[in-house]
């Protein structure tokens, strides 16, 4: 590893400006104004290590994978296998078998709509979601109801953006799959997974987490938490785009159906059909995201090597610190949506500035070089029940500084004073 | 703020806060079309109404969005409100041309590459004209044209009504 040395330790206090560092991109100034990113909820920016990871890789290793039988064939399908390994560590997976590499986590829950959904779910059925749902949660699931006319039905939110789980027991009675989101990406709230699959397995449902904006920025150990999918990207923490993760338990998967077809997936194909592999490769249909893998691991191993529990710690105290900066400066102009509790949620601020538009307000805050996302966060469910369009989000990492958060809250009271009634 | 006033006239900022001909109309007689811009969740539900001789009598905007579609669709309505459906695609086109011209000089996403359509009007476009800084923000062209989208819409369904 050629560049600069990875911060190190699980220390209270992140060292940012070491970290930083390694973010090449976050260097750069926009007309003379230091580039402030707050978009890390929608996609990461990546560290030089997992640049070099790949590059590394591609220069010296790369051939396809489980096919050649040459040194360099032998060598990236190691390197491919043992960055599976190194995701199953990361999230607790009883083994590597039971991580399966997807394009993206909506691949990944398109797969077990497709695979599980398909061969489990049909007419007097009913599954579970939650208004806090991104649609990669959502539209996968109506399009094989549409097919196999199965019941949805909807776990509601409070005013706040979290679940409301008040009527959660009759909700999961004679489900088959609840499947729900770890952290909503409009909100920020952490939801109560633990309730929730105690409550399914109590109804004999499954569960999927989606835990694409969780996994970056928590701890997890999906043994521990006791699911029986968990999908995430891994574009979102720190790794390349062209990769996510289905985990699932292994007796599930070795009882699963394929997804897709075609190379990689099967034992034997004959003129009357085919022998499907065991899983993960059963899943794997066509070339792999093979470096994409590799970056991953290498992403792994930074977010590793400054620490979860640190990173955890640093963007609640940056988030606590973010709420009181913005309501002192923008008091009532500013609505916060999602929990008010800084450990109720994670570093994702969905903001709605009084009488003005999500859209402007990302406008204005652009000519500060502050990066936010205006929208509806691919979770319109949730947005009408906020009753708001769209808001303008802003989210922290482990390369977020209160000086990120002091700039927002400058921009944004610039905002408001530009569109000013 | 140089380029930020530039997009945010004053005349865009009074049809924000303003916004001419909202509400809406009974339909039936009126027709209703809704449009979307999916990228930020704004939404215009438009209402028409046309005479017998085929002349915008009454119109209407409803939804919400960001001041550019919300004071592209007010300005639009002022606009169309007593033209006939010709004179009003007319403009739609007069309009979308001041929009394409730059997006398709930044090889825009397809979308809304209809510069290379016969452009059959040049109109005048008056207020309108205050959305030409738009062109210099991309992504805001969008927003600027779901209304005009969203009339032509209507008008293709009406249409489509009569001959079907
Ligand atoms: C909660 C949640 N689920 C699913 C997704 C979909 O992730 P991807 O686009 O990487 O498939 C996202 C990302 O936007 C998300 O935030």
């Amino acid at each position: 590893m050629t560049s600069s040395e990875r911060p190190t330790g699980d220390q209270a206090e992140l060292d940012v400006a070491a970290i930083r560092k390694d973010f090449p991109l976050l260097h750069q100034e926009q007309e003379g104004k230091r580039l402030v990113f707050l978009d890390s909820a929608a996609s990461s920016q990546r560290p030089v290590h997992v640049v070099e990871a790949m590059s590394e890789f591609y220069y010296t290793s790369y051939a396809n994978v489980h096919r050649g039988v040459y040194r360099v064939a032998e060598r990236a399908t190691n390197r491919f296998e043992q960055a599976r390994a190194t995701v199953a560590r990361f999230i607790g997976a009883g083994s590597a078998a039971e991580v399966v590499f997807t394009k993206n986590a909506t691949e990944a829950i398109n797969l077990v709509a497709g695979s599980w959904g398909k061969t489990n779910l049909g007419p007097g059925d009913a599954i579970v979601l939650t208004i806090l749902e991104h649609h990669a949660n959502i539209v996968p699931w109506q399009m094989l109801a549409a097919e196999r006319g199965f019941e949805i039905r909807w776990i509601p939110a409070t005013d706040d953006g979290r679940l409301d789980l008040s009527d959660l027991d009759r909700l999961v009675d004679g489900a088959k799959l609840v499947a729900f989101t770890s952290m909503s990406n409009v909100t920020g709230s952490i939801t109560a997974a633990e309730q929730i699959i105690a409550a399914a397995k109590a109804a004999g449902a499954l569960t999927l987490v989606d835990a694409c904006q969780s996994v970056p920025h928590l701890p997890t150990d999906v043994t521990e938490l006791g699911a029986d999918f968990v999908t995430f990207s891994g574009h979102k923490m720190l790794g390349p785009t062209g990769i996510g993760i289905l985990w699932a338990r292994a007796e599930l998967l070795e009882a699963m159906p394929p997804f897709l077809g075609g190379g990689g997936m099967i034992l034997n194909v004959t003129t009357d059909g085919f022998l499907p592999d065991a899983p993960p490769a059963r899943f794997e249909a066509g070339t792999p995201p093979i470096a994409e893998a590799i970056g991953l691991a290498a992403a792994i191993d930074y977010l590793e090597s400054v620490g979860m529990e640190a990173i955890r710690r640093h963007e609640v105290a940056l988030t606590a610190y973010a709420l009181r900066k913005l309501s002192t400066e923008l008091g009532d102009s500013l609505t916060i949506h999602g929990p008010s509790e800084p450990a109720a949620r994670g570093g994702v601020l969905s903001l709605e500035l009084h009488g003005v538009h999500a859209h402007d307000v990302s406008q204005v805050l652009d000519e500060h070089a502050v990066c936010i996302r205006p929208g509806h966060h691919c979770a319109k469910p949730l947005m009408k029940h906020l009753g708001v369009p769209a808001t303008a989000r802003a989210s922290f990492y482990l390369y977020n500084d209160t000086d990120d958060a002091d700039a927002l809250a400058e921009a944004l009271v610039a905002a408001r004073d530009f569109f000013a009634l | 703020m140089s380029g930020l006033e530039d997009l945010y006239r004053e005349i865009i900022l009074d049809h924000y806060r303003n916004p001419r001909n909202r509400g809406e109309l009974e339909s039936p007689p009126a027709h209703r079309a809704e449009g979307f811009n999916p990228l930020c969740g704004d939404e215009i539900v438009l209402h028409v109404l046309l005479d017998d001789d085929g002349v915008i009598d009454d119109i209407k905007i409803g939804g919400q969005g960001c001041s550019i579609s919300q004071s592209s669709a007010s300005m639009m309505s002022a606009a169309v409100k007593g033209k006939t459906i010709e004179e009003a695609r007319n403009l739609t086109a007069t309009f979308k041309a001041m929009m394409s011209i730059h997006e398709t000089e930044i090889g825009g996403d397809g979308s809304e590459a209809e510069a290379d359509e016969p452009v059959t009007a040049d109109l005048p476009l008056g207020d309108l004209e205050a959305l030409r800084g738009v062109v210099k923000f991309p992504v805001r062209i969008k927003c600027a044209t779901l209304s005009w989208n969203t009339l032509s819409q209507a008008f293709d369904e009406l249409a489509a009504e009569a001959t079907g």
